[in-house]
């Protein structure tokens, strides 16, 4: 009989650490910011324990290019951060989507703008992951809403990261950061660990690291025999940079296209009653978990309520969200900010009647808040 | 046999694919080997050669190479 | 073919060094200006990459943005042309996550001491083993002839067009003070003594800097009058500096603004950053 799993009551950013180092993560570079910085603290006590690298660097900037350096060396690399630090690592970001190369981001979010709250929770950085950078970016983010998803779901963005050859961001709120809840860990092998794909090529001087065969190529580590080329420059499939206005073309949209491509994949979403429910629900983070509870008062009180809660926000579940809104005389979108994800929903259903609840002044949205909006449609 | 060896003269490779006429070849040849003609670095007085292999070590081109 | 072609060049007396060994040879001719010293400094580190004897899947060189940091594409190494000014802290994430690779980083002086500067200082003081060279023409080339953190004073730029205002940083003196255990300068001129240099920085283990001073003749040279390639090379690489030795038997007044060449720090008994992380590893898996 397998052993009994542990069970531990953890802080998010711990589960968060937790769940990178049984992703098989082995490289850690950040810059402190609160309120994410248990997450660096624990990986500098955990990583030298088996073998990985945790490096404190000199700024946010640094943190970023040295895990994407991490990576290019074949480990799987993850930094941590929060509003301030993900605007600094917006460039690096760009660099590791254009050069295609996998890390994993984690963003707690706080107070913004600028320095803004740095100890209140916050869901302003949706936008800003989505377009930060410049240019037409890939962007994978996942939104868990409870500690022992914090785990879960960035064993999933490794996963993601791995597998898309892209940046994968994990995005949640302070609240889930430093709330604790009992996580139980899962056996090694109990939840699906993706590593890179090797490549085939029986020539080392064959190796291309865009080759163009593939929708997502294989990725040598640096230091094997492969010598190739990176760069953020448009390039061409041997990766050196090309002027060649078709392969410029093709190559800003096949980074976008592999993600577009394989979507339904890459989207998990939790549905509560969204077969019948005329009023809907859209949430994610500590939101979702207000709305899960006043979606589940109103069915109480006979009122057709349901929730969809995003796990993936990016790419943005709009399939997902269609079919749950099939019957939705309003969608209600309570998030942490002035309006971002509600855009992203009025884009998707247009018709149907969207209605934002927005809080921007530290505290939750609370489920009396949420309930009062779904009471209006009863 | 002494005389007969004294007269191997190097043999001075420029690639004009590469040479982009810079000149620092030509002004820093110390027997003044070398000319521009035109664009091109060229040889004009190879006997003058004495191997010294400056104008390699100070062409940034890749350019230019001396043989024996 | 290219091996019997080596094997019959051995038996000359002048055999020029076989730059093609190293070089990704359909990338050239590359894309610096007709007498931009860029050149002269790249040729001299593969000839001191060739004496050291490194493997080539062993190199990682890596670079920012500017004229300088485009020297890994023309390299048969691992190569990464990263972000301005981000190359040391890219380079760092590779050393630590690898660290049998051997590191060198191209970059320009903009890329170093201004944009990357706290990457610069810092990984000085981590004293992690990696080869920084600095291209040193005192001007951003790549952008059109801006003022760089080495411009001379007074001296014209397309941003300062009446006359550098801001005094120049000296890059080893900040290599020296964040505590790089090896630092060093040349220049494209003295490309023999550069070769020497570049041999012992990468032999080095530790963080080894090395500024060579060279020329932008299209750039800083127009701007500032100078009437050639040649001419810059022999008023500021040659003129311009001094040797170490020389320097020993002249006082700071006799040596004015001259530059000193030669190796101007060595430690050899500094922890290095990947060997004391391995130690931190052994420790912490003892007690666990």
């Amino acid at each position: 009989m397998a052993a009994e799993r542990v069970k531990k009551l953890m802080q998010g950013n711990e589960a968060c650490a937790e769940g990178a180092l049984y992703a098989g993560c082995e490289f850690y570079a950040g810059y402190p910011i609160t309120p994410s910085t248990e997450i660096g603290e624990i990986l500098s006590y955990k990583l030298p324990l088996i073998g990985g690298k945790f490096i404190q660097m000199e700024d946010e900037i640094g943190g970023m290019a040295a895990t994407i350096g991490g990576s290019l060396a074949g480990k799987k690399s993850l930094t941590a951060t929060s509003g301030p630090g993900l605007s600094l690592k917006q460039e690096c970001i760009g660099f590791a989507a254009m050069a295609e190369v996998p890390c994993v981001i984690i963003n707690v979010m706080r107070g913004g703008p600028s320095t803004g709250y740095p100890t209140g929770p916050s869901q302003s950085d949706i936008m800003a992951t989505k377009w930060g950078t410049h240019g037409d970016t890939p962007v994978i983010a996942v939104t868990p809403s409870y500690v022992p998803e914090i785990f879960t779901e960035t064993v999933r963005a490794f996963n993601l990261a791995e597998k898309y050859r892209t940046p994968v961001f994990v995005l949640f709120d302070e609240i889930i950061g430093h709330m604790r809840e009992v996580v139980t860990i899962p056996h090694p092998g109990e939840l699906e660990v993706i590593d890179r794909a090797k490549t085939d090529v029986e020539n080392k001087e064959d190796y291309l690291p865009y080759d163009n065969r593939f929708e997502i190529p294989p990725l040598a580590p640096f230091g094997e025999g492969y010598r190739y080329h990176v760069t953020g420059l448009n390039h061409d499939e041997d990766g050196f940079p090309t002027n060649d206005s078709k392969k410029i073309d093709a190559g800003n949209r096949k980074i976008l296209a592999k993600i577009e491509n394989n979507k339904e994949d890459i989207w998990s979403c939790e549905e509560v009653d969204t077969e019948d429910a005329e009023v809907l629900v859209f949430a994610f983070g500590s939101s979702a978990r207000s709305a899960s509870f006043a979606v589940r008062e109103a069915r109480k009180q006979g009122i057709k309520a349901g929730l969809l809660r995003p796990l993936t926000i990016w790419p943005f579940p709009d399939e997902p969200l269609r079919k749950a809104a099939s019957k939705a005389k309003v969608v209600i979108v309570p998030e942490l900010n002035l309006g971002q994800t509600v855009l992203e929903v009025e884009r998707t259903l247009p018709g149907v009647k969207v209605e934002g609840l927005h809080r921007v002044d530290g505290e939750p949205i609370t489920p009396a808040e949420i309930l009062e909006v779904i009471d209006k449609y009863k | 046999m002494t005389e007969a060896a004294e007269k191997i003269l190097p043999r001075i490779e420029i690639d004009p694919k590469r040479c982009k006429g810079c000149s620092i070849c030509v002004d820093f040849c110390p027997t003044n080997v070398l000319e521009m003609k035109g664009a091109l670095a060229t040889v004009v007085k190879l006997e003058a050669c004495t191997r010294c292999d400056l104008c390699d070590l100070r062409c940034p081109d890749f350019a230019i190479r001396v043989f024996d | 073919m290219a091996e019997g072609a080596a094997v019959k060049k051995k038996q000359k007396v002048n055999v020029p060094f076989d730059y093609d060994k190293y070089l990704r040879k359909g990338k050239l001719p590359h894309i610096w200006c007709p007498g931009c010293g860029h050149g002269i400094v790249l040729k001299s580190l593969l000839r001191a990459i060739d004496k050291v004897g490194l493997d080539k899947s062993s190199i990682c060189m890596a670079s920012g943005i500017g004229c300088s940091s485009r020297t890994p594409g023309y390299v048969d190494f691992n190569t990464l042309h990263s972000l301005h000014g981000r190359a040391i802290a890219f380079a760092t994430g590779v050393k630590l996550a690898k660290p049998e690779m051997n590191i060198l980083v191209t970059i320009g002086d903009g890329d170093a001491l201004a944009i990357g500067g706290n990457h610069f200082i810092h990984a000085c003081r981590r004293n992690i083993d990696m080869t920084v060279i600095i291209y040193s023409n005192a001007i951003y080339g790549m952008t059109g002839g801006q003022v760089s953190p080495t411009t001379p004073e007074g001296a014209m730029s397309t941003t300062s067009p009446h006359g550098n205002m801001e005094p120049a940083f000296d890059a080893c003196a900040v290599a020296e003070a964040s505590g790089a255990s090896f630092v060093a300068r040349s220049t494209a001129y003295h490309m023999q003594e550069l070769e020497k240099v570049l041999t012992a920085a990468i032999e080095h283990k530790g963080m080894s800097v090395v500024e060579v001073l060279d020329s932008c003749p299209v750039y800083y040279g127009r701007q500032n009058k100078y009437k050639s390639a040649s001419h810059m090379m022999e008023e500021i690489e040659k003129k311009g500096t001094v040797s170490g030795a020389q320097a020993k038997n002249l006082s700071e007044e006799e040596i004015g603004d001259r530059f000193v060449r030669g190796i101007l720090k060595q430690d050899k008994d500094g922890v290095e950053y990947c060997d004391a992380y391995d130690n931190l590893i052994a420790k912490v898996q003892v007690k666990k």
